[in-house]
């Protein structure tokens, strides 16, 4: 029995690394954020498995906002920004596909080097989710700095702070203050940077972050 | 009864006080320079006296007190022992002279409000750094009394130079704090713990050790002005007003050593026995450059304060002596070497006050710094002149006076070098024995051209025609430092045996009893080696020379003559064909200036037939400024210019920096072996 819930749980955690790279060769805006709903379903998901296996009812609700939030409220409210807005859909990406996913493969392996290398005599299941969670946050910065669009970059901010989520939830004990702000802190970037898009649309006719450095008379 | 180290603090908590009823008073009329310089003068004679009734003590009772002050889990900590008992004399009793002096000069300051608020919290700060008894509130004092000096340099902020001397004094003050900083830090180990007294108790590494020792030569030293930390000193000390000149030179570089001396004899634990080595070196190599670039000098404040340089270098010089001997458990020798140290640190506070104080009345007289615009001053200020020359005899280390005393104790202490054990020292102290004999002579020289072109011959500039004698305060102010200055060359016994509690809790010793010794005499270490007699010398030079004027008087000619003095070849004597103060230097700088100046002297010819004076062009370079400072000054240019786009990156970039660079922190944790 054991072993199948450590397998499970191991399965979620690699789900969502998985999804992390779907993200990363995304080249269409509503795919983009499709595939973030699917990685917060995931870490919905494995929370919900860690809360059963864990006995801990308070990661319950931790699932349940994900699923809520980061599953519809977010990607609902970002397809509905881009139809106001009228963004356009591409993306345009400072790296091509192909290095952007070798890189990826590159930092997943870091992580899995880093964390089995320095928490040998940590609880295997703990282990394994802190080196998938630290492969998630490095592949959410990979989408933020290889990404020009201003709303890729915050899908990148938000995968990487649902890596965050898995790491928490996966040592044992950590207390539900921490995921409530961490999640609120994520609506919060959320809401900033809303704001920040509507500002960039009313200036420059667009979201695309060189914008902002055509006016400050920067070149890219 | 309530303790020492409680009365110090409300003494400390006076002179701030007087330092914010300074700021309502310039605010409200414009200038309280009487009350607040009789208030200083008050505070530090009221400390003084306290001090007095225990100086003597033997052993001394450290006295603690603690406010709840600083770090919360800390709070500011402060103790009274020997070793600050005998900084705080220095400190206040240089406070109080410089106050006393102020009482006169500070009536000619153009911006009292610039200075008066200042002056007393310079002095507090002082008060606090040697009375502090943990790192937080060491360091906390140490910056306070910096910035209360950088204020006072930069009181006269108008005047050409001042702000850059400002400027770079800041730059060297937050360097040498880093360094405490960070000596500190290693002191308290991971554990965190601030108190001197748990310093104390953790015997550091010698690897630590090492590193502590470099980083107080890096931090006090800078705030001594140890070559090649000095740059900041000749700039900033003569900026200042001349009473705070005399403070920062004779007072705030021995608060300096004061800090040096707390953590290498006290908290540092046993030295190993190099390291008394680079002390050693730099104090040797501070003394002769420092009065090299003073015999250089013709403004006459900077070069007082070149010559506090030197006389860092000698207490240096004794102390990296008291480390050598400490380390190779000679005690008795080690608290020679130390007493020469604190004895020197004493007078030096004594005659650089007195001679800074004599340069302000100059200025105050004749508005001249620049020797070269002086001189015959002999004649229009008598009492000055005699005060100066008073000051000049004692740095020169000419007896009877007090600075001869402590050079011969450090002479004293390097004679007892061949008993060390190891070859390098034995060699190396007796070759920087030469250097401070080197320096000595060199100073000698220094203050016979100081006084000579300012006070003797005949006046070089209009201004000194007009020169008056100062006022009643400062020659009191003067004539108190010069009576000190011989009474602690006669009676040298007096000032040792005060020393004793000083050095036993620090090196584990201390000087044979002198006051018991027939004569006034002082045997440092036994009859049979060597001894020397203040008060004979001093009674011998004054009776043979009125034995001379009562000869000379008695059975010389009676008739008064009056002639024509030897023009030395000239056709017409003007003052301008006197000696300069550049001239007189001239053999020295023909000897040590090509190697230690690259100073070349050309000749420009007119060409035959053609009407114009020839020139003698002398070109100096200060070669620590251009192979030290400059390059440092060239590569923080050169890296701002490069860094500077980064200032314009997109979000995108510097998300990749960051990026970037935590992959490349994470890499090498996971390459680490």
């Amino acid at each position: 029995m054991h072993s199948l819930t450590f397998d499970i749980a191991h399965l979620l955690a690699g789900g969502l690394v998985l999804v992390s790279f779907m993200m990363l060769y995304q080249d269409r805006l509503f795919a983009l954020i499709n595939v973030f709903a699917l990685h917060a379903i995931v870490l919905a998901m494995s929370v919900a498995w860690q809360a059963y296996i864990q006995d801990a009812h308070h990661l319950y609700v931790t699932a349940a906002i994900a699923l809520v939030f980061k599953a519809i409220v977010i990607p609902v409210g970002l397809h509905r920004i881009i139809q106001r807005l009228g963004i356009h859909r591409d993306i345009e990406t400072a790296v091509g596909i192909g290095p952007t996913m070798l890189a990826g493969i590159g930092l997943v392996t870091l992580s899995m080097v880093l964390m089995l290398r320095v928490t040998p005599e940590a609880d295997p299941l703990a282990r394994e989710d802190l080196a998938f969670a630290l492969s998630i946050i490095l592949l959410g910065l990979l989408v933020m700095v290889t990404r020009r669009n201003a709303v890729s970059q915050v899908v990148g901010f938000m995968s990487l702070e649902n890596g965050l989520v898995l790491a928490a939830t996966g040592a044992k004990g950590m207390p539900l203050v921490v995921e409530i702000s961490v999640a609120f802190s994520i609506l919060i970037a959320f809401i900033v940077i809303g704001v920040f898009l509507f500002r960039i649309r009313e200036r420059f006719d667009s979201v695309d972050v060189g914008a902002l450095d055509d006016y400050r008379g920067e070149r890219r | 009864m309530i303790s020492g180290a409680a009365v110090l603090l409300w003494s400390i908590a006076a002179l701030l006080g007087t330092a914010v009823l300074a700021i309502a008073e310039s605010r409200r009329s414009g200038s309280g320079t009487h009350l607040i310089y009789s208030l200083t003068l008050g505070i530090s004679a009221a400390v003084l006296l306290v001090l007095a009734s225990r100086i003597f003590d033997d052993p001394v009772t450290p006295s603690t007190a603690a406010l709840p002050l600083g770090l919360p889990w800390i709070g500011a900590h402060f103790r009274l022992d020997a070793l600050s008992m005998f900084f705080l004399v220095v400190v206040n009793f240089g406070g109080a002279m410089a106050s006393l002096y102020g009482l006169g000069y500070g009536r000619h300051e153009s911006a009292p409000h610039r200075v008066l608020p200042f002056f007393p919290a310079f002095l507090a700060g002082m008060n606090l750094v040697v009375l502090a008894d943990d790192a937080f509130t060491f360091l906390l004092s140490w910056e306070f009394m910096s910035l209360a000096s950088w204020a006072l340099v930069m009181a006269h902020h108008r005047e050409q130079d001042n702000a850059r001397a400002g400027y770079i004094y800041l730059v060297m003050a937050s360097f040498g704090t880093l360094a405490l900083l960070l000596a500190f830090g290693l002191l308290s180990g991971p554990g965190g713990n601030y108190t001197f007294e748990a310093m104390r108790a953790a015997a550091p590494t010698p690897f630590v050790a090492t590193f502590v020792l470099a980083l107080m030569l890096l931090g006090a030293g800078s705030k001594a002005g140890l070559v090649p930390l000095h740059v900041w000193l000749p700039l900033a000390h003569p900026a200042a007003p001349s009473h705070v000149s005399a403070l920062m030179s004779g007072v705030m570089t021995k608060v300096a050593i004061y800090g040096f001396i707390r953590v290498t004899f006290d908290l540092l634990g046993e030295p190993a026995w190099w390291s008394g080595v680079a002390v050693l070196f730099l104090g040797g190599l501070t003394a002769v450059l420092g009065i090299l670039y003073a015999l250089m000098e013709k403004d006459l404040k900077r070069l007082l304060a070149y010559s506090t340089i030197e006389n860092v270098g000698v207490i240096f010089v004794s102390l990296g002596l008291a480390l050598a001997f400490k380390a190779n458990a000679m005690p008795s020798a080690a608290a020679l070497a130390l007493t020469a140290a604190l004895f020197h640190v004493l007078n030096h506070s004594f005659f650089k006050s007195l001679l800074f104080f004599g340069a302000g009345a100059v200025l105050t007289a004749t508005g001249e710094r620049d020797m070269e615009k002086l001189g015959g001053l002999i004649h229009r200020m008598p009492l000055t002149s005699f005060a100066f020359l008073v000051g000049c005899v004692a740095i020169s280390a000419l007896p009877p006076f007090n600075g001869f005393v402590s050079e011969w104790l450090a002479f004293q202490a390097i004679l007892q070098s061949p008993d060390l054990p190891q070859w390098g020292l034995k060699v190396m102290v007796p070759a920087v024995g030469g250097l401070l004999a080197l320096s000595a002579a060199l100073a000698a020289a220094c203050f016979v051209k100081a006084f000579g072109i300012t006070f003797l011959g005949r006046p070089r500039s209009a201004a000194v025609e007009r020169a008056y004698e100062v006022d009643r305060y400062s020659l009191a102010a003067m004539f108190a430092l010069a009576a000190l200055c011989l009474f602690a060359g006669i009676l040298p016994g007096l000032v040792i045996d005060g020393l004793s509690s000083v050095t036993r809790p620090l090196v584990g010793s201390r000087m044979p009893v002198q006051m018991a010794q027939a004569w006034l005499s002082i045997v440092p270490i036994a009859a049979s080696r060597s001894s020397y007699n203040g008060l004979l010398v001093f009674l011998f030079i004054a009776f043979s020379a009125s034995a001379a004027a009562y000869v000379i008087h008695r059975f010389a000619s009676h008739a008064l003559r009056r002639g024509p003095a030897w023009g030395c070849g000239f056709p017409d004597v003007t003052p301008s064909s006197q000696y300069t103060a550049v001239s007189f230097a001239q053999p020295i700088r023909r000897v040590f200036g090509t190697f230690v100046f690259r100073a070349r002297e050309t000749v420009e010819m007119p060409a035959p037939g053609e009407i114009g004076p020839s020139r003698l062009n002398v070109e100096m370079h200060d070669v620590i400024w251009e192979v030290v400072y400059q390059p440092i000054a060239r590569g923080i240019d050169f890296a701002t210019e490069h860094l500077n786009h980064l200032q314009f990156l997109t979000i995108r970039r510097y998300l990749t920096l960051v990026f970037l660079f935590l992959v490349a922190l994470l890499l090498v944790l996971a390459l680490w072996p």
